[in-house]
C-alpha cells in the first residue's frame, strides 16, 4: 500500500494553500523529518516535512497549483519493500472497500454508501470534495454555515463552547451533543481563541456578505490576484468591523522621561549589542498595563467572557506581502531587552515568510505603531477575537502646559480601540490611564 | 480445502442476515449459517407471527364490539387452527423472502450447527456431514432462547414458552401468564381477547417493569379493566402440570388451578456448544462481552444481538450488525449504543418507548420537564374509539433534549419512531413545537405532549 501524502493543514483555519514548490521529485527516498515541499498558507510559507520514509512513488499536484485543498492527495509514498512503479499505479486500487484482503486496510475513509468510493479527483484546481477532508481540524470559516445539532447548539451556547472551532463526528461533519461533550469548555475556548487566524468566537451571524463585484473601470490598470495573506487580512477585519462593536479613547503621553531612560539604558546595553526602540517599551507597557487592568486582557465568546492571566501582545508588522502579528508572549514578565531582542528576530521572519504558525496565532491584546510614518494618531481595528488593540501615533515637540505654564514637550497621542461587548467604557479608561501613567513615569514598568 | 470467505454470520435472525447484507453491500465475500430457518426467531417463531396473532386477536375484539361502531356481527366465532395457519404463513412468506435477499446479495447459506474451530474456521455440522468453513472475520449472532422455572420446564402441553403459545392446538380456557415483560403481556392479550380468563403474574412490584411507573399503572388498570388478574410482587413457587391443566403455587401459598400455564421470564443467550470455550471468548452470566464495535476477547470473533446482552430486540440486533460490520470494512461508523432504540408491546393497547422514563432521568440527577397528553384530548382517537391512554415526554429543564417519550394507547408502536427520529437528530423542544403535526392523526398527541412539558399545550 503506497502511503498517501495529503496536502496538510499547517494553520487551524487553513483550508487550502499553495503547493509553492517540491523540495523533492518522483524517485527520491525520504526519511521522515525530511522536507517535501513549501506550502504557502493563509499566513505564511510553510515546510511540509515527511513523517514516513519510503520513496516518493509520485507526485499528484504540480507545483505553484494554488487552491489546493486540506487533505487533497499531493503525492504518494511507497514505502520500505514496495515498488515505487506499482505504487503509483495503485492508487485508484487502493480506494477499494476492504473486501479482498478482509479489511485491514481501514483507512477510516470517509465514504458514500454501496459504491466503491472515487479516488478524490486531483486536478490543478482545487479539485477534491469537501468530504474528503479528512477529520483532523476545526475547518469552519467564521462566514459559513455551521452543520450542528440543535440541541449541540444549545449546548455549545450554555457552555461558552465554539461550536466554530469543533469537528463535528455526525453525518457530513455534523456536530452532535457528543462533540460538545467531549470538548472541554472553558479549555476549547482559550484554545480555539486567541489566534489571529482563528474562527471567531463570536456567534456567527449571517454570513458576510461577499464583496460586490464591481466591474473595473476602464482606466489603465494592473490587476494582481489577491494572495491568500491579503484575502485573510480582508476577510478578518470585515468581520472585525462588522461583528465588533469598537469604542475608542485617546490620551495624549508625554515622551521625555521614556525617552531619556531609553538613551540611558542604551548606552548601557550597547556593550550587549542591545538597542532598545521605543516601540519595545510601548509592547512592555502594554502588557504591565492589562496585568494592572485585567477587565481590558479579555475575550468574548458567546456563553463566557475570558480574562487571560498573562499577555500576550501581538505586535503588527508590515510585510511585503501584508500585515502580520507575531506575538511577544508574556511580555509582561520579559524584560524590555528580552522584548527587544524577540521582536527583531520575530519581525525579521516576519518579512521572509518564515512564521511558525504559533507564533503569529495567539496574542491577547495587539499593539500597532504607525510612530515612523508621523501619523499623530489613528484608530485601529480590533484583532478578534482578542478584546482590545493600542495604536500608536509619533512623538513629537508640542507645546504643551505644564504647571500652568505653556512649555515644549514631546507627546505622543495612543489610542486604544475596545470590543465594548466585553469592555466597558470605564475600563477601558482605566487601562488608558494606567498605560500613560507607565509611560510617563517608565520607571514604573522596569520594576 | 476449507470454503474460504471474508466473513461468516453465525446465525440467520434479524442480526446475522442483516449484517451479511450489509457485508455483502460492502463488498465482503459472506455466508450465513443456520440450525434451522433463515430468519431467526424473530420472523420465524417471534416478532412476526405473534403480531399476526395480535392481528386476529384486535379484528375478533372489534367483531365482539361492533355495536359500539354502529354495526351488527352477531355470531362473530373463530377458528384456532385457521388462526394459527395464517400467521405460520406470514412466517412463511418472510422466510422465503430473506432466502431471496440472500439469493440477491450472493451470500452463501450453509445449513447445519455451525461451530467455531480454531483461528478463523467453523465447522458446520449437517445430517452427520461436516462442513469446513474459514472466514477472518466470524460474527456469532446466534440469539437467545425462553429461559425455564427452576422447578417446573416447558412440556408444550400444559406448560408453555412462547414457542408453544404461538401454536396452540387448543384455546386456554383459564390461562396463566409467568411474567409481565413485553412477551408475557402481548400473549395475555391475545388470549385475553380471544375469551380466555387470564391471570398475570409479576415478581417485580409493577408490570411492564422496563417503562415509564405511569405506563405500567396505566396498563395495570387497562389490563384488569378487560378482566385479567394481576398479581405484582409475586410469584410463581411451584408448577405442577397434569392431564387437564396445571396447579400454580404463588407467593404466600395461594394455590390455583389453571387450564394452561405460559412462561416468559426472560431469555438465555445461546451461548453453548458453538466453540466459545476452545477460543477463550469471554462471557458475563452467558453473554458474550463485546465493545460498541461488536468485537470479543479474541481477534476476529464478533458477536451481535441477544447473545451479546438486553435489551434483546430485533432493531437492537440488526443494527448491532451494522456497525459490526462496517467496522469490518474500515468504515467508521459511531460504535454501538443503547440509548435511543425504542421498545414496543403490542398489546391492547399498545405500549411504546423510547430513551429514559422520569424516574431514570430524574436519578441521574437531572431537572426535568415533563408534558403528557390523553388520548381523549385528540379527535382522531375518539373518532377511532380509543380514547385510552396517553403520550408522555420527559425534557432536560436546562438543554431542551428530549430525554424519553412513553406511549400507551392504541397505534402508538407506530408513532414512536417519531420520537426516536428526533432524538437522533438531536432536536430541542423547540424544533418539536414548531413542527407542523398533521390534522387529524394521533400523532397531534406528540405534538400536544411537547407543548404540555412547557406549559403551552392547547386542547387540554
Amino acid at each position: 500500500m503506497p502511503i498517501e501524502l495529503k496536502m496538510p493543514a499547517l494553520s487551524p483555519t487553513m483550508e487550502e494553500g499553495t503547493l509553492a514548490k517540491w523540495l523533492v521529485k518522483e524517485g527520491d527516498t525520504v526519511a521522515s523529518g525530511d522536507l517535501l515541499a513549501e506550502i504557502e498558507t493563509d499566513k505564511a510559507t510553510m515546510e511540509f516535512e515527511a513523517v514516513d520514509e519510503g520513496t516518493i512513488a509520485k507526485i499528484l499536484v504540480p507545483e505553484g497549483t494554488d487552491e489546493v485543498k486540506v487533505g487533497t492527495v499531493i503525492a504518494l509514498l511507497a514505502g520500505e519493500g514496495e515498488d515505487a512503479g506499482a505504487a503509483a499505479a495503485a492508487p485508484a486500487a487502493a480506494k477499494e472497500p476492504v473486501a479482498k484482503d478482509g479489511g485491514e486496510t481501514a483507512a477510516g475513509q470517509p465514504a458514500t454508501d454501496k459504491a466503491p468510493t472515487p479516488t478524490p479527483e486531483v486536478k490543478g484546481h482545487g479539485a477534491s470534495p469537501a468530504q474528503d477532508v479528512p477529520a483532523s481540524q476545526p475547518k469552519h470559516d467564521p462566514g459559513d454555515r455551521i452543520k450542528a445539532s440543535p440541541l449541540a447548539r444549545r449546548l455549545a451556547e450554555q457552555r461558552g463552547v465554539d461550536l466554530g472551532s469543533l469537528q463535528g463526528s455526525g453525518p457530513g461533519g455534523r456536530i452532535v451533543k457528543a462533540d460538545v461533550d467531549g470538548a472541554q469548555p472553558g479549555k476549547a475556548v482559550s484554545a480555539a481563541a486567541p489566534a489571529p487566524a482563528e474562527a471567531q468566537a463570536a456567534p456567527a451571524p449571517a454570513a458576510a456578505p461577499p464583496p460586490a463585484a464591481h466591474a473595473v473601470p476602464d482606466i489603465p490598470h494592473e490587476a494582481v490576484k489577491l494572495s491568500n495573506i491579503r484575502k485573510t487580512i480582508a476577510r478578518r477585519l470585515t468581520e472585525s468591523k462588522q461583528q465588533v462593536p469598537h469604542i475608542y479613547l485617546t490620551v495624549d503621553i508625554r515622551l521625555d522621561a521614556l525617552l531619556k531612560l531609553r538613551t540611558e539604558l542604551n548606552a548601557t546595553l550597547e556593550a550587549r549589542a542591545v538597542k532598545l526602540s521605543v516601540n519595545d517599551f510601548m509592547i512592555k507597557a502594554l502588557a504591565v498595563a492589562l496585568m494592572d487592568e485585567p477587565k481590558c486582557n479579555v475575550m468574548y465568546t458567546p456563553g463566557e467572557l475570558v480574562t487571560f492571566k498573562r499577555a500576550d501582545i501581538s505586535v503588527a508588522v508590515s510585510t511585503p506581502t501584508g500585515l502580520i502579528t507575531p506575538i511577544v508572549a508574556d511580555a509582561n514578565s520579559k524584560s524590555l531587552s528580552a522584548i527587544s531582542n524577540q521582536m527583531k528576530d520575530l519581525a525579521a521572519r516576519a518579512r521572509d515568510n518564515k512564521l511558525k504558525p504559533e507564533e503569529f496565532q495567539g496574542g491577547t491584546a495587539s499593539l500597532s505603531n504607525m510612530g515612523m510614518y508621523g501619523i499623530k494618531q489613528f484608530e485601529a481595528v480590533i484583532n478578534p477575537p482578542q478584546g482590545m488593540i493600542m495604536a500608536i501615533g509619533a512623538g513629537e515637540k508640542r507645546p504643551y502646559v505644564i504647571d500652568d505654564s505653556l512649555q515644549i514637550a514631546t507627546v505622543m497621542s495612543a489610542t486604544g480601540s475596545f470590543d465594548h461587548r466585553a469592555i466597558d467604557g470605564a475600563d477601558g479608561a482605566a487601562l488608558m490611564k494606567r498605560f500613560k501613567e507607565l509611560v510617563e513615569n517608565p520607571l514604573g514598568m522596569i520594576a | 480445502m476449507p470454503d474460504t470467505y471474508d466473513l461468516i454470520v453465525l446465525g440467520s435472525g434479524p442480526g446475522g442476515y442483516v449484517a451479511a447484507i450489509r457485508a455483502a453491500q460492502l463488498g465482503l465475500k459472506a455466508a450465513i449459517v443456520e440450525r434451522e430457518k433463515l430468519g431467526g426467531i424473530c420472523l420465524n417463531w417471534g416478532c412476526i407471527p405473534t403480531k399476526a396473532l395480535l392481528r386476529t386477536s384486535e379484528i375478533y375484539h372489534y367483531m365482539t364490539h361492533a355495536s359500539a361502531y354502529g354495526l351488527s356481527a352477531e355470531k362473530a366465532g373463530f377458528d384456532l387452527a385457521k388462526i394459527v395457519d395464517r400467521s405460520r404463513k406470514v412466517a412463511g412468506q418472510l422466510n422465503a423472502g430473506v432466502k431471496g435477499l440472500m439469493k440477491k446479495n450472493k451470500i452463501a447459506v450453509v445449513e447445519g450447527e455451525g461451530k467455531l474451530s480454531g483461528k478463523g474456521g467453523l465447522k458446520v455440522v449437517k445430517d452427520g456431514k461436516t462442513t469446513e468453513l474459514q472466514a477472518k472475520h466470524i460474527v456469532v449472532a446466534t440469539g437467545a432462547r425462553a429461559r425455564d422455572l427452576p422447578f417446573a420446564k416447558a412440556d408444550g402441553e400444559r406448560i408453555w414458552t412462547y414457542r408453544h403459545a404461538m401454536v396452540p392446538k387448543e384455546m386456554p380456557t383459564k390461562l396463566l401468564v409467568i411474567g409481565s415483560g413485553a412477551i408475557g403481556v402481548e400473549f395475555a392479550s391475545f388470549y385475553c381477547d380471544m375469551g380466555a380468563e387470564v391471570t398475570i403474574v409479576e415478581m417485580l412490584d409493577r408490570i411492564l417493569p422496563v417503562e415509564d411507573e405511569e405506563v405500567s399503572a396505566f396498563m395495570h388498570k387497562a389490563l384488569t379493566k378487560q378482566g385479567m388478574k394481576i398479581h405484582v410482587s409475586s410469584g410463581v413457587e411451584k408448577l405442577e402440570a397434569g392431564p387437564d391443566g396445571v396447579k400454580a403455587t404463588l407467593k404466600g401459598g395461594d394455590v390455583q388451578q389453571f387450564s394452561h400455564a405460559i412462561v416468559a421470564i426472560g431469555i438465555v443467550p445461546n451461548t453453548e456448544a458453538i466453540g466459545l470455550e476452545g477460543l477463550g471468548v469471554k462471557t458475563d452470566r452467558g453473554h458474550i462481552v463485546t465493545d460498541g464495535y461488536g468485537r470479543t476477547n479474541v481477534e476476529g470473533i464478533y458477536a451481535i444481538g441477544d447473545v451479546t446482552g438486553p435489551p434483546w430486540l430485533a432493531h437492537k440486533a440488526s443494527h448491532e450488525g451494522i456497525v459490526c460490520v462496517e467496522a469490518i470494512a474500515g468504515r467508521t461508523p459511531h460504535p454501538f449504543e443503547t440509548w435511543n432504540i425504542p421498545g414496543c408491546t403490542y398489546s391492547r393497547p399498545q405500549v411504546a418507548s423510547v430513551g429514559l422514563t422520569e424516574a431514570k432521568a430524574k436519578e441521574g440527577g437531572r431537572q426535568v420537564k415533563v408534558g403528557k397528553f390523553p388520548f381523549i384530548g385528540n379527535g382522531k382517537a375518539i373518532a377511532l374509539g380509543e380514547a385510552e391512554g396517553f403520550v408522555k415526554t420527559v425534557f432536560d429543564a436546562k438543554t431542551g433534549e428530549l430525554l424519553g417519550a412513553h406511549m400507551v394507547g392504541a397505534e402508538v408502536t407506530e408513532l414512536i419512531q417519531g420520537y426516536a427520529v428526533a432524538r437522533q437528530l438531536e432536536t430541542t423542544e423547540e424544533d418539536l413545537m414548531h413542527t407542523v403535526f398533521p390534522h387529524p392523526t394521533l400523532s397531534e398527541m406528540m405534538h400536544e405532549s411537547v407543548l404540555d412539558a412547557y406549559g403551552r399545550a392547547i386542547h387540554y
